[in-house]
């Protein structure tokens, strides 16, 4: 279905450069150049040590399930035509946690564990929103 | 780190409240505090004018910006301690601390401590909707259509994978607490509950189906907090604060730091050390039940059993009145009534209550020390207080 009436990515000071990445389908996170800390969601202090010194770092966009749940009914009327639909919490290879959904036909048989590739979805007006995919393990 | 110093034994809960419970339609949100706030001083035996002191938390029914202040303005009070708490479900027992500290402080002798909305007739659907959907974060979790229900589901869902946590170990919590609501007089649930009906119920988010999840109520709570020597020789028998903790590891559910471990073991911790006690010396545990996994955790994380047990115990019956630790004896959020911050009040209110005696069949039999647990936000804020009805 047409995903561009869902609510649309907001980007603000922190999150900026997220949002531009995505547009050009790349998944990115932040990085702290004091302690070497990767961390979602991005923020203006690295939360482990209160360094500034940040960097964005591109992500393999690679990772697992570590629990997910299935929406049968949408609290947000907007995701009503979506139910029922998969809600994950994804680990990063790189280590940070961050949430999306699980697309795809195999979608609602997710499982924590299962290995998933980011991919992107198109909210509008070329807005995109990091989502995730089962692969073979 | 510096210890903090022990509130034990140095304020007691003199007075307990409740609204009308359930669908009050002819009251406002503001009304059903006052209503509460008046039994709880009828009950403590005291004056209006003994109030120095207001403590309330949130309201998204009447989302007012200064809430502690429209409550003195409305109840006609004047203290010289208020404010408005907001740790979502652990305000009711941060708000016992607050008050603790500053009667310990001198900052205040007698204070009010109530919560309470009109959220099951009080807001339209999409009020409703848009203060409900604000737990998800907005720009990381929101634009996923995730829920309240669903962050809890993916809590349990976890358990489930780790510790073997069954569909119907949880069930039996929402058959536990109904079992205990029928027991109260003025519970919001008052239809017998089966296993079977709640693993039958309308799914919401998986594994949660719809009698997984608290009640939407109209309700308010309210308790008055004084001074040990104060409460003394006040009308009703004081119950005393032992021990009193909290701890917070996060708020949006992408950055809890575990979704099998939170913060209620170290809330727990503190309150077991000031009050020199463990969890073999609790009699009755109020824990805070917004959904059926939550409790099972809560369990665990008190050290009243070991990780990935907490759904045995409920299903073999050692949480009901009669078994080892009888848990949300008046019914909890699943069955007595759940409306914002009130709904972890009701815990305190019952807690005391058990502590003082004579509930009839509800009565846990020689109840002396009693736990409450508080959780706001998505098991993110915690606050564990220990009670007595002796100084012991
Ligand atoms: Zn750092």
């Amino acid at each position: 279905m047409d995903k561009t009436t869902l609510p649309t990515p907001v980007a603000n000071a922190d999150s900026r450069p997220y949002w531009e990445a995505a547009r050009e389908r790349r998944l990115v996170i932040r990085k702290c150049n004091a302690c070497g800390e990767l961390h979602f969601m991005p923020r203006h202090l690295c939360p482990v040590c209160w360094s500034d010194r940040l960097e964005w770092v591109d992500a393999k966009g690679t990772g697992s399930v570590h629990s997910f749940t299935v929406i049968r009914r949408a609290s947000d009327p907007a995701f009503a035509p979506l139910v029922p639909y998969a809600v994950a919490l994804i680990d990063l290879d790189e280590g940070p946690r961050m949430m999306a959904n699980i697309l795809g036909a195999n979608a609602l048989a997710v499982k924590i564990g299962d290995r998933v590739q980011v991919t992107f979805e198109d909210r509008g007006d070329g807005a995109m929103l990091p989502q995730f995919n089962t692969v073979a393990a | 780190m510096k210890t903090p110093t022990s509130l034990k034994n140095k304020i007691a809960i003199v007075g307990v409240g409740e609204s009308d419970i359930g669908k009050v339609p002819h009251m406002t949100g503001l009304g059903l505090n006052a209503q509460a706030a008046k039994r709880a001083l009828d009950d403590s035996g005291l004056k209006v004018s003994d109030i120095d002191g207001v403590l309330t938390a949130y309201s998204f029914t009447e989302p007012y910006f200064m809430l502690g202040s429209v409550l003195c303005e409305y109840l006609g009070v004047k203290p010289r301690f208020n404010a408005s708490v907001i740790s979502g479900g652990a305000s009711p027992a941060v708000m016992l601390k607050h008050a603790a500290e500053a009667i310990v402080s001198g900052q205040a002798e007698t204070i009010l401590v109530c919560a309470g909305e009109n959220r099951a007739t009080g807001l339209t659907r999409e009020a409703a909707l848009s203060a409900l959907l604000a737990v998800g974060h907005p720009y990381f979790e929101q634009p996923y259509g995730g829920s309240i229900p669903g962050y809890y589901a993916m809590i349990a869902q976890r358990h489930m994978h780790v510790y073997g946590t069954t569909r119907e170990q949880m069930a039996q919590v929402a058959v536990n607490t109904r079992a205990h609501a029928l027991m109260h007089p003025s519970a919001h649930m008052k239809k017998p509950l089966a296993l079977q009906e709640v693993l039958d119920a309308k799914p919401i988010a998986d594994p949660l189906g719809m009698l997984d999840c608290c009640l939407i109520s109209d309700a308010g709570g309210a308790f008055i907090v004084t001074s040990a020597e104060r409460a003394r020789d006040l009308k009703a028998k004081p119950v005393y604060l032992q021990g009193i903790g909290e701890y917070h590891t996060h708020e949006h559910l992408m950055c809890a730091p575990s979704l099998t471990e939170f913060g209620a073991t170290e809330s727990g911790r503190t309150a077991y050390e000031m009050a020199g006690l463990g969890p073999q010396d609790i009699d009755v545990a109020q824990l805070y039940d917004c959904f059926t996994i939550v409790p099972i955790i809560e369990l665990e994380e008190l050290g009243f059993c070991q990780r990935g047990e907490g759904g045995a115990f409920f299903s073999e019956g050692h949480a009901r009145i009669g078994g080892k630790l009888p848990v949300n004896t008046h019914g909890g959020m699943l069955s007595h009534a759940h409306a914002g911050a009130a709904g972890g009040l009701f815990g305190i209110v019952e807690a005391v209550r058990q502590l003082r005696g004579g509930l009839g069949e509800r009565q846990v039999q020689g109840a002396e020390v009693a736990l409450v647990h508080n959780e706001g936000g998505i098991l993110s804020s915690h606050c564990t207080l220990i009670l007595a009805n002796d100084k012991g």
